[in-house]
């Protein structure tokens, strides 16, 4: 068990709560793991990055190398393309297709969903509308967890868990809702082979 | 059992554990974190650990030290800018030296992701001629800042340990371990060191100087200061805090060279000697400054062996990165991909319905009518208001200087002369400013951007609350020249009006531009309007 993964988006749009999830499973799962986030200014509606690392072995490093991870996971399609220079050959690109425009200069979004969509491992789907009908569209980053689950090996339950534990202090509805969102995710899956 | 920790949170329950009576901080990115931690933990709750936040980093570190005086262990935690603003203390405490174990952390910001410079904290330690450590870890992180206290009270002299970004905002799990008690009230020190006049301060210099033998060897004997002993002789690393993890990164195996691993300063003479007398080249490690690399030069004058920074190895300024070391390394790297070009910055910007949006759309129907290059910024959110889409303030230095610049501008005959500045940012360190103003009678107009808050960090408590009418009268501010303002779009034309006659009047005007934080959360907001409207009624 050794994965790299970047956690990409856009400040608020609840990177930080991927990460905590995949920290606390990794943590139930008596791995090891190191995982950068940004604090500070750039949380105001900013680019945003998390480098998580997951292995049975001691980790060093706390960013991953470029050219070394195994998946992109981002809740933003052009926040995604950002950190391609990590991705390593034949990694995983897994993204939200909804776009956030707070630039003025945002790119052309067709053409964006296609430069993705030419990469050979990818899953673009639009979680944010999965989210929404599902009670609201703040969930679209546990849909995405859900998703990319089915690539890091750890046990379904684990997952369940951590949801479970990270959001106890909320309202039953919005932690039971999170749940629901990461099975939803990871019943539609990725097809690896 | 294991913990999942920031390496921020690392530091402030090794704190906990090494029986600290108080932490005394200023809000700055990466540091906050430390102090938040402490707050929010219910064991330091139950152990009466004082943990408020204080006005300044200056007020905080004399606070430390005043608790360090009666006997007792104390935390100081800032950003490495924040350190500037205390260097008066820093400096003369290492004369004095401390009686309880005083340990002062600072993270430093390399690559500036939030910072206005990269200035490397380790250079500081030196010049203040105390000891430092560089935790490379979480684990480390938490058992460094133990091993800190401890060595603080045995050699009586403040430490220093220097956090980076990267370490400061990574988590990982570690393993606590057991709590120390607090010590004692204690006020039988000997109050002559502490009373820096010559007569006293000259044989303390002494002491300090003759303790530097005793500091260094210390370093040698380190548990955290590692030396690895290979026998290739091609090349010995000196991978120093943060830096050892992106060496050892590149080498899933195991290193083939000998490697120091340092992360305890002043620089342990013996483990490079032995690098030196064993390694054709000397290839240093750092995050920040080519500190060890130049001073590992000038000890042993062989420049041309050692490389780094200076050298062109790595780059003189930014962070590390187990890539840049790669290169440095010779080894190959294998990066398939590139940032296609279609993908556009995406910078920070202000929050929407944030009160600073209108603050500036008003101040740029000012900037119409009198021109550019007059309105002075300061540090916060509102530091936003030099870019894009405002363009609103024309400079940006430190905690302060918009007040001071915008007097010294106005001396010079700039009118008019305009200040911008947060609450905190004002408590902080603009009080001081105003009072030069007002003792010249400056033709100065001063916005206090109040935004019930110290924003930019996270949203902490501002000392300003409810007092900024009180202390800007109690100045010497005239009434009439003391204006509140709220910032909404319904109240423009009337804002303006307001910025117009007061930066006319040739004199000292404040503006009280008062909107609470759209982020405070509903209680905080609440309190601070019910708060902010009886200071309106007290007129």
């Amino acid at each position: 068990m050794n994965i790299n993964i970047i956690l990409a988006g856009v400040g608020g749009q609840g990177i930080l709560t991927i990460a905590a999830t995949l920290d606390t499973a990794a943590l139930k799962s008596d791995l090891w793991f190191k995982q950068s986030e940004v604090h500070g200014m750039s949380q105001r509606g900013g680019a945003v990055v998390s480098h998580v690392r997951i292995s049975d072995n001691e980790i060093y490093s706390d960013l991953i190398p470029m050219g070394k991870a195994d998946m992109i996971l981002s809740v933003e399609p052009m926040e995604l393309m950002r950190y391609m220079p990590y991705l390593k050959e034949n990694g995983w690109l897994i993204t939200d297709s909804h776009a956030y425009e707070n630039i003025p200069d945002y790119p052309d979004k067709t053409k964006l969903l296609e430069t993705i969509e030419a990469h050979a491992n990818n899953f673009v789907i639009d979680a944010t509308s999965i989210a929404k009908k599902m009670g609201t569209a703040k969930m679209a980053n546990i849909v995405l967890l859900g998703i990319a689950s089915n690539l890091i090996d750890i046990e379904e339950q684990v997952f369940i868990e951590s949801i479970e534990e990270l959001f106890a202090h909320k309202p039953e509805k919005i932690q039971k809702g999170n749940v629901k969102a990461f099975l939803k995710g990871r019943e539609m899956g990725v097809v690896v082979g | 059992m294991k913990n999942i920790v920031l390496g921020n949170e690392a530091i402030a329950q090794g704190a906990i554990d090494a029986g600290i009576s108080g932490v005394y901080a200023y809000p700055g990115t990466p540091s906050t974190e430390i102090t938040e931690y402490i707050q929010k933990s219910e064991l330091a709750k139950e152990l009466e650990i004082k943990s408020n936040w204080c006005a300044n980093e200056k007020t905080a570190m004399e606070a430390a030290l005043g608790m360090s005086y009666a006997g007792k262990r104390a935390l100081t935690v800032m950003k490495h800018v924040g350190l500037n603003v205390a260097m008066d203390v820093f400096m003369n405490m290492a004369v004095s030296g401390v009686n309880g174990g005083l340990v002062v952390v600072v993270a430093d910001d390399p690559s500036m992701h939030s910072s206005q410079n990269e200035q490397d904290s380790r250079v500081l330690a030196k010049f203040a001629q105390i000891p430092f450590l560089e935790p490379s870890c979480q684990q480390e992180a938490y058992d460094i800042v133990r091993y800190a206290f401890d060595l603080s009270e045995k050699l009586e002299l403040p430490v220093l340990v220097r956090m980076v970004t990267r370490l400061s905002h990574s988590r990982s799990s570690i393993a606590f371990k057991h709590r120390r008690r607090q010590n004692k009230l204690n006020v039988t020190v000997d109050t002559k060191r502490f009373s820096l006049v010559p007569l006293h301060s000259k044989p303390m210099y002494q002491k300090l100087l003759s303790l530097q033998d005793q500091i260094t060897h210390i370093s040698e004997e380190s548990e955290f200061t590692k030396l690895t002993k290979r026998k290739n002789t091609k090349l010995g690393i000196v991978a120093c805090g943060i830096a050892y993890n992106y060496l050892m990164e590149n080498y899933p195996d195991g290193c083939p060279y000998s490697v120091l691993k340092l992360c305890h300063y002043p620089i342990p003479r013996e483990e490079v000697q032995w690098l030196m007398d064993n390694c054709e080249q000397i290839l240093v490690l750092e995050d920040g400054y080519p500190f060890i690399e130049e001073q590992i030069n000038d000890f042993f004058r062989r420049v041309e062996r050692v490389i780094g920074r200076f050298t062109g190895h790595l780059p003189r300024s930014g962070e590390l990165n187990p890539n840049l070391v790669a290169k440095a390394l010779g080894i190959e790297e294998n990066i398939n991909e590139t940032i296609p070009e279609l993908v556009k910055g995406r910078p920070p910007q202000l929050c929407d319905g944030c009160g600073h949006i209108d603050m500036y759309h008003e101040l740029n129907e000012l900037k119409k009518e009198i021109g550019g290059n007059k309105i002075f910024g300061d540090i916060g959110c509102y530091a936003l208001g030099s870019l894009d889409p405002f363009n609103t303030i024309d400079t940006l230095i430190d905690m302060g200087a918009s007040i001071t610049m915008a007097k010294g501008a106005a001396d010079a005959g700039v009118f008019p002369s305009i200040a911008v500045i947060g609450d905190s940012t004002f408590t902080h360190s603009g009080m001081t400013g105003l009072l030069d103003c007002i003792w010249e009678k400056s033709p100065v107009t001063i916005i206090i951007a109040d935004n019930s808050t110290v924003a930019m960090t996270g949203a902490q408590d501002s000392a300003a609350l409810g007092k900024l009418k009180d202390i800007c009268l109690g100045l010497g501010v005239e009434e009439d020249h003391l204006r509140v303002i709220t910032p909404l779009k319904r109240n423009f034309d009337n804002n303006v009006n307001v910025l117009r006659e007061e930066t006319s009047y040739r004199g000292v005007s404040v503006i009280i531009s008062q909107r609470p934080c759209v982020r405070l959360p509903g209680e905080k907001k609440k309190y601070a309007k019910m708060i902010n409207e009886a200071m309106a009624h007290e007129n």
